[in-house]
């Protein structure tokens, strides 16, 4: 019985997961927005700043003006981060940009897949890796999977 | 006891069998909405990648290029390798993918064609590479890139691509050029007052065509830039902006690391961001490839620790890599110096 379950677990198990987040929400750039918020909060996050990059893009030419970077974090990640990884401090707060493509609304993000190697042996630090790709990757899909 | 087993087995198949039928039949709507619809379309019109849906691709587009593609990516221009979907997940997103347009799907030998390469290589030159450049190499930025109205011109492809080249043959190559592509600025070798019969020789000559895939990042590329300041947090802070300044830049925002987080008042004064950015080197970036938000604005974050300041930045040439393109690995070196010169300069 177990080993079905097994296999069958095995064979349902997604593919490994990729190095960036990206994903497409058919939600116009404010409604998409909002939900992102939304969604960052209801993980136990709070957004620290919202970022335009886009100043002057209109003026430059480009059909869009919308285009933003979120960050967001913990408090007491933040500073367990701060005191005990001082190399990743650049890396916090995190982040997920966001921009109008027409009408729907691009969102991504960076896994921590390209710091991993650096921390091999660090269980305790990989372990927060794994739950902010987690989080990341589910505050992402609700934006793509809200309507 | 016999019974019980059997009932057991019975309902493990029972409960197994629609969890194995979904992984033989795997949802090529879901997995393409998955992992391609973000640079595709969810339509396939295009976005970050080229479009998918025109008639004029998918009637010369065989499923073995389309699986091909997907496997392989292409490497250094953008477009990911899914080495990780298996081959029923794979045929699954071209069977939605051939979906987009209504036309039957080629099917071609192998066998290469038998064209004079270097008669090739004078028409490719004369007729090819204002669009598709010198070497093949492909036009810059990213698909239907950010933000253009739709209608606008779609880069041209990179023909050198290994990718590319691993995933074509010869009969597809002759066919997209007997077509053309309308929808795109790809015109057929008759629209452009070339003899169809000189296809052959422009296929043997695009074969010729190679860019080697982008290195693999260096094993002891550092993630982050670190300097050592021998001022205060302040004095350093003062020290970065001028030298921001100095590159004319401009300062967007100076903030303690923990801002938004604590209550206004508490924040801790030993951690503190520089944001930084230009509209030059904004609309730069942007046409490079628009997922450098991820890059900006640029940060220097000043750091007091117990053994004194320090200045540090990510290495964008290590976030880079994530990103698969070739073009903003080169904008990413620059950035690289850029960072650097400036912490070296405020730290002096
Ligand atoms: C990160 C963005 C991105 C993602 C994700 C992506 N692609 Fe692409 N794709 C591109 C770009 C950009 C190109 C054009 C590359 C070039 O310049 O040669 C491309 C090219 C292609 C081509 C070749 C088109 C042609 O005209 O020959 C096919 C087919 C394709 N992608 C299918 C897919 C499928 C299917 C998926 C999902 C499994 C996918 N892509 C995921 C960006 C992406
Ligand atoms: C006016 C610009 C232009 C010219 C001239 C041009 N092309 Fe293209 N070509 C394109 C564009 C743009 C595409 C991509 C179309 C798309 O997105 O489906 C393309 C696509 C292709 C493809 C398919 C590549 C792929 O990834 O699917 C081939 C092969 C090709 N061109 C070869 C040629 C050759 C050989 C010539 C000269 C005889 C030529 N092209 C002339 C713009 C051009």
């Amino acid at each position: 019985m177990r080993r079905w379950l097994l296999i069958a677990l095995l064979l349902s198990l997604p593919a490994r997961a990729a190095d960036l987040f990206m994903v497409r929400s058919e939600l116009s750039f404010p409604e998409a927005m909002a939900v992102l918020q939304e969604s960052i909060r209801a993980r136990g996050y709070q957004v620290s700043r919202v970022q335009r990059v886009d100043i002057g893009l209109t003026k430059s030419g480009y059909k869009t003006d919308k285009y933003r970077v979120v960050f967001f974090g913990k408090k007491d990640e933040i500073e367990h981060i701060a005191d005990k990884h001082i190399d990743l401090i650049p890396y916090v707060p995190i982040k997920i940009a966001i921009f109008a493509e027409q009408d729907n609304t691009i969102l991504l993000s960076s896994s921590f897949s390209h710091l991993r190697p650096y921390y091999r042996d660090d269980d305790e630090l990989l372990a927060e890796f794994d739950r902010w790709e987690k989080d990341l990757q589910a505050i992402l899909k609700a934006v793509q999977d809200a309507d | 006891m016999k019974h019980c087993c059997f009932h057991n087995l019975f309902l493990a198949i029972a409960l197994a069998l629609p969890l194995l039928a979904a992984a033989a039949t795997p949802d090529g709507a879901a997995l393409y909405r998955q992992h391609c619809a973000v640079c595709h379309g969810s339509d396939g019109s295009g976005g970050v990648g080229v479009p998918l849906s025109l008639p004029d691709f998918l009637a010369v587009a065989s499923d073995g290029y389309l699986a091909r593609t997907i496997r392989k990516g292409r490497p250094g221009r953008v477009m990911p390798a899914f080495p990780g979907l298996s081959d029923a997940e794979i045929r699954a997103i071209v069977a939605h993918v051939r979906g987009f347009a209504d036309v039957a799907a080629p099917s071609y030998g192998q066998a290469p064609l038998k064209g004079d390469a270097a008669r090739g290589a004078k028409l490719f030159a004369r007729h090819c590479a204002a669009c598709h450049g010198d070497r093949g190499q492909g036009g810059k930025g990213t698909g239907v890139t950010f933000s253009r109205p739709r209608g606008a011109p779609v880069m041209a492809p990179s023909l050198a691509n290994p990718g590319f080249q691993a995933a074509v043959s010869d009969a597809m190559l002759k066919a997209t050029l007997l077509r053309g592509r309308h929808g795109t600025p790809m015109p057929s070798i008759r629209e452009l007052g070339l003899d169809p019969a000189r296809a052959d020789d422009l296929v043997a000559f695009v074969r010729t065509l190679r860019v080697p895939p982008p290195p693999p990042l260096a094993d002891d590329e550092p993630h982050i830039i670190r300097y050592d300041s021998p001022y205060d947090v302040e004095q350093t802070l003062e020290a970065l902006k001028q030298a921001v300044i100095g590159r004319n830049f401009r300062v967007i925002r100076v903030q303690p690391l923990d801002q938004g987080l604590v209550p206004e008042g508490q924040e801790d004064g030993r951690r503190i961001i520089l944001y930084f950015c230009s509209f030059s080197f904004l609309n730069e970036a942007l046409a490079i490839d628009p997922r450098v938000g991820l890059f900006l604005p640029c940060r220097v974050t000043v750091v007091e620790t117990a053994d004194g300041v320090q200045v540090m930045s990510i290495n964008p040439k290590h976030l880079s890599h994530l990103f698969n393109n070739t073009e903003l690995d080169e904008a990413c070196e620059r950035m690289y110096r850029l960072y650097n010169e400036i912490m070296e300069e405020a730290t002096f």
